[in-house]
């Protein structure tokens, strides 16, 4: 930008010392004029809503160096006078932050390699085979994908307080098995395409699939290799965009959700934003504090104690990530 | 004797049917089966078996859905405001994701970093993390300290009515400008609701071929009319994806959602629950298909 603005400053002067603005130059400054006032513009827009989106980050970030004195001093924004680490320190007992955030960590790993295997499958299924019924039950696929979770959770803890399909496990173990209080049910809703936002993935891997040219698989199905072969071995390790997107989205949806957590009573122990959503209650019955401002200067500490891991492996993903968004089509 | 080989046809439909088979399963125990279950619990009383661990239904009929229309206190009242929270959101965050896609799809320094901040609410989209960055929205703007709050509220110098006032005298009709106040109000919550739509339209933009822009350069368009007759048509499916994306975003966390969750595990009144998460999505469905059929039906694009 300011290599526009100098560049037209100079033909101004030249023109001016010339002393004969021609036709042709007027039309050169105007037009600069219009592209400094497009890039200034969009200059402004950016940086106004980069703010917006990053400020109170920012402030989440602060907030959590806060002393008592800090918070009561209207003098102070943003950048405490006496800086204290004692809310994290107590937020991470808590929180019992690392056995915590390792088993949040691992729960939502395990999931996402569930979710990237089982919803390439049914994605490449549906994109490269030809069976009856195909185009109804894809679009039993997007159905999954509009109908709100919440309109089958009743049933869902239902079938899982006493889970029993088809009689298999009265058959077995004699009694119908209850799955509340665990991670179960989530482990068997993402084994079956129907964990959170399993629809969305199938869907993305689906339009990658069909992107991919079919002389790949021609090609290795005249070498001899099997439809399975041919998957594992060839489809799958070229699908790495729409992985890396599937994997990003799951691992920080699962990561973050509360309503699964909630609903199958998960334990504290395996999901951090449990204990998130107690950390105000615990320290108010446990420590006395009751003043809602120091409170929430714990809870700060809390989420970014929580934000931490998800960001950094954004930071390190994001370039694939956001590439891969783009290319794998997660388009229509 | 011969032995029986399938073609090679019918061994692909059969691959085929192998590879969906998880999620076919999934889908019919745990999609259509608990469908028919909300039906059923909608129309009857469910009576948890303490015991046993089970549960008792006891057909009632219509009468939970009778209550909730006509005697329940707030139901109505909810699912009004969070539809149109809905309908008022959807039009905003759209063009405010067209409109961000276009800045972003321009070549400039820092581009990777920009696009790495917008997509950041994404990331960060956890319930307490939201409620988290609200109230860190308004200490940004004030100050921590409650004291500090009001010396912001009155030196901030930024008068709302006199800007009312000013865009009033320009003829503007009072329910537009309403609009056009409550949506530099929710700024916040609009931004961090369109990530995934900017993300969807920017690949929309580059899946453009180029030469149509060619063209309309040749026939001498101008960036208006190539953005009219271009770039719009081109890109309507993807308005529609994003429309979807927006509605069932929206509506996985609004009142509603919360209502029937806090029926259920609160008042355990399941059926009542049922009632409202059945009411509610038949609605949601309903504003979907009518946007989608008008959006299909306005814009007619070749392919």
């Amino acid at each position: 930008m300011i290599k526009a603005v100098r560049g037209f400053f100079h033909r101004h002067i030249d023109a001016m010392r010339d002393g004969s603005t021609a036709l042709n130059e007027r039309y050169v400054i105007t037009k600069n004029i219009k592209n400094i006032l497009s890039t200034l513009f969009r200059v402004v827009v950016i940086v106004g809503i980069c703010y917006t989106i990053l400020a109170p980050v920012f402030g989440i970030i602060a907030n959590s160096f806060f002393s008592n004195k800090d918070a009561y001093n209207p003098m102070v924004y943003l950048i405490p006078q006496a800086p204290t680490l004692e809310r994290y320190q107590m937020a991470i007992e808590i929180l019992n932050y690392l056995p915590t955030m390792f088993n949040s960590l691992v729960y939502a790993l395990f999931l996402m390699v569930l979710q990237i295997f089982i919803c390439s499958m049914v994605g490449y299924g549906f994109a490269r085979f030809k069976f009856p019924l195909r185009g109804a039950l894809f679009a039993c696929v997007v159905i999954t994908i509009v109908i709100p979770t919440h309109t089958i959770m009743l049933p869902l803890y239902m079938t899982f307080r006493l889970f029993d399909p088809f009689g298999i496990c009265t058959a077995i173990f004699g009694h119908p098995l209850s799955f509340m209080g665990s991670t179960t049910p989530m482990y068997i809703l993402t084994l079956f395409g129907c964990g959170l936002r399993s629809g969305l993935y199938i869907y993305i891997f689906n339009q990658f699939f069909r992107g991919l040219p079919k002389e790949i698989e021609e090609a290795a199905f005249m070498d001899g290799a099997g439809t399975w072969y041919t998957y594992f071995r060839i489809m799958l390790p070229n699908a790495t965009p729409a992985v890396i997107t599937v994997a990003v989205f799951s691992m920080v949806w699962q990561y973050n959700d509360t309503f699964y957590a909630k609903l199958f009573l998960i334990p504290q122990s395996q999901s951090i934003g449990i204990r998130i959503s107690s950390l105000v209650a615990n320290i108010a019955n446990q420590y006395q504090i009751m003043d809602k401002t120091i409170q929430n200067l714990y809870l700060d500490a809390g989420i970014v104690l929580m934000m931490l891991p998800v960001v950094l492996i954004y930071v390190f993903l994001q370039k694939y990530f956001i590439e891969g968004v783009e290319r794998s089509g997660i388009v229509g | 004797m011969k032995k029986h080989r399938l073609s090679l046809e019918s061994k692909r439909k059969v691959n085929g049917y192998l590879f969906i088979l998880p999620w076919l399963v999934g889908f019919i125990v745990f999609y259509v089966r608990s469908l028919f279950m909300t039906v059923e619990f909608s129309l009857s009383d469910l009576q948890m078996d303490v015991v046993n661990g089970g549960y008792n239904l006891t057909w009632v009929g219509l009468k939970n859905y009778i209550y909730a229309f006509t005697a329940h206190g707030s139901f109505k009242q909810i699912l009004t405001s969070s539809v149109l929270n809905m309908v008022v959101d959807i039009p905003l965050i759209i063009f405010f994701s067209l409109f961000m896609a276009l800045l972003l799809n321009r070549k400039f320094k820092g581009r990777t970093l920009v696009r790495a901040i917008f997509f950041l609410p994404v990331i960060l989209n956890a319930e307490a993390i939201l409620d988290a960055i609200e109230s860190a929205t308004a200490m940004v703007a004030t100050g921590v300290s409650a004291s500090s709050q009001e010396v912001a509220a009155e030196s901030a110098g930024i008068g709302m009515a006199y800007y009312i006032d000013l865009f009033g005298s320009l003829m503007l009709p009072r329910s537009v400008l309403d609009y056009i106040v409550g949506a530099t109000d929710r700024i916040t919550s609009i931004i961090s609701a369109s990530g995934v739509q900017i993300v969807i339209f920017i690949a929309a933009l580059q899946s453009i071929p180029s030469n149509l822009y060619e063209v309309a350069k040749m026939e001498g368009a101008t960036a208006y009319e190539t953005f009219w007759k271009v770039t719009l048509p081109m890109i309507t499916p993807h308005i529609i994806t994003n429309i979807v994306y927006t509605v069932v975003d929206s509506f996985v966390s609004s009142d509603v959602v919360t209502l029937a969750y806090n029926e259920a595990f609160t008042n355990y009144n399941y059926g009542l629950s049922a009632v409202f998460s059945l009411v509610s999505t038949l609605v949601t469905c309903g504003i979907l298909l009518l946007i989608c059929g008008v959006i299909t039906k306005k814009s007619s694009f070749y392919n």
